[in-house]
């Protein structure tokens, strides 16, 4: 990988002007980061590590959110929001193996968008906020594409702002060899509805599936959506499954998600 | 070039690394400390995994510069202090639990953290919590078997695949 400078500061006004050099990136868990710096698909001339600020760290309940903050690992996350929201703790608790949760953080997750990975479908499926330096973005508006977000050039995200749904839960058909999931699936249930998020799954990225979300707000039973098919077009192709394989999938891991949550 | 100290076995260490310098290469290159290996260098295989505050991380994918300050736990650092195979080695010896005994240091050192955090898991836990440690030679049953055995539980119970 080529060289760069570092920087680790302790707050994050000092990561936020570090960030001011056009070179610089953030470096959270490098989970995602370091494997493609190896594999020159990135070369920033400084990495400014976000490890470091406590500020951006730790699970904290306010009211009817989880607030989790943006460095905070995934084996953090699966421990310390396991009784306030034991649905998302479980989807944290199943990212890739005890190591890499070791690492990996709910920002870096989020900010780099992959289309198979798990906290999209958590933060569109629970309608989350994403919190930056700068802002708050709906997760309706924050997501645009695989690997594409609504961040700005320097924008660091600093919390996720969860709302705690009556009943949630997730399914996730894993990819054993990247423990990646071929398909992930989060069902969240709110006095105002239902909502349902998928990755891995459609060529856009994460999405809702508003067809279920509302046959399931009617009437919140995996017999509810049975009826119901998703259509193929835009869905993944790849040799582990076909575009109507993953259509496929949609529908089934959402009714497992569902009995999961019941 | 940065200066970094960590505390490697119990012992103080420091060495001037680049930023792409990983914990991996601070041990193995700048240390001499070869038993951390080296599989896949892309966080797939799990042979690089150490302790580092305790917990297991993959030291392919971590920056040493990172861990500045950092204590690390090697599979150097399992042995008994006169030199003989710790409880988990002489498991993974007495149970065949390697063969060409080249993931055996992330092994241990997911072990390690397994039975720290659960003193007594069940097979499915075991076999759950090293999905991320990959081996090409044993096809897995002994090192379950060795994981068992190290945790003071009967390792002959298990069943043949
Ligand atoms: C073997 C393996 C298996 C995995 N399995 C899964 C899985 O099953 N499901 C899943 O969801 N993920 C999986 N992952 C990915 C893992 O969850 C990563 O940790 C995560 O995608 C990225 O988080 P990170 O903290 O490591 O980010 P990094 O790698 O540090 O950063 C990723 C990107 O985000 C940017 N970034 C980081 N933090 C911020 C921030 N706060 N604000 C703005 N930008 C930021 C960085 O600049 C970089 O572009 C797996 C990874 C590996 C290696
Ligand atoms: S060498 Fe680090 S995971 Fe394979
Ligand atoms: S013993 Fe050879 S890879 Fe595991």
């Amino acid at each position: 990988m080529h060289n760069f400078e570092f920087v680790k500061p302790s707050t994050l006004a000092d990561a936020v002007a570090a960030l001011g050099d056009g070179e610089a990136q953030p470096l959270s868990g490098g989970q995602t980061l370091i494997p493609s710096m190896k594999a020159r698909l990135n070369a920033p001339g400084l990495l400014v590590s976000l490890t470091g600020i406590a500020e951006l760290k730790g699970v904290c309940r306010e009211g009817d959110m989880l607030v989790i903050g943006a460095a905070t690992t995934h084996a953090t996350v699966a421990a310390d929001a396991a009784a306030d929201f034991p649905g998302l703790a479980a989807l944290a608790g199943q990212i890739g193996d005890h190591a890499v949760r070791n690492r990996g953080t709910v920002g870096g997750s989020l900010a780099n968008n992959n289309p198979s990975a798990c906290y999209p479908a958590a933060a569109l499926g629970t309608g989350a906020t994403i919190v930056t330096n700068a802002r708050e973005i709906a997760a309706d508006d924050y997501f645009q594409g695989m690997f594409t977000t609504a961040l700005e050039e320097g924008e660091i995200i600093t919390s996720i702002r969860f709302p705690i749904p009556q009943k949630a839960a997730y399914a996730k058909f894993l990819q054993p060899a990247p423990r990646f999931a071929l398909t992930v699936v989060v069902v969240a249930q709110y006095a105002s509805g239902v909502r349902v998020a998928v990755t891995g799954a459609s060529e856009g990225g994460v999405f809702r599936w508003a067809e279920a979300e509302a046959a399931l707000s009617a009437k919140f039973d995996a017999d509810a959506i049975a009826g119901l098919s998703h259509s193929s077009d835009g869905m993944i192709s790849d040799l582990h499954g076909t575009p109507e394989y993953r259509a496929h999938l949609v529908r089934v891991m959402t009714q497992r998600a569902v009995r999961a949550a019941l | 070039m940065s200066h970094v100290k960590m505390k490697v076995n119990g012992r103080d260490v420091s060495a001037s690394v680049e930023g792409r310098t990983l914990l991996s290469s601070y041990l193995r290159d700048l240390l001499g400390m070869t038993g951390t290996h080296v599989g896949c260098d892309t966080s797939q295989c799990g042979a690089c995994v150490v302790l580092v505050n305790g917990q297991a991380i993959k030291s392919c994918t971590a920056f040493a510069a990172d861990l500045d300050g950092a204590e690390v736990t090697t599979v150097e650092g399992m042995a008994n202090p006169d030199g003989s195979l710790g409880r988990i080695q002489q498991a993974f010896q007495d149970y065949h639990g390697l063969q060409c005994g080249f993931c055996t240091p992330g092994m241990v050192m997911s072990t390690a953290a397994l039975l720290a955090e659960n003193p007594k898991p069940t097979e499915e836990e075991v076999r759950h919590y090293l999905e991320g440690n990959i081996c090409r030679c044993t096809g897995y049953q002994n090192i379950v078997r060795a994981v068992m055995a190290a945790s003071g539980q009967d390792a002959g119970a298990l069943a043949a695949e």
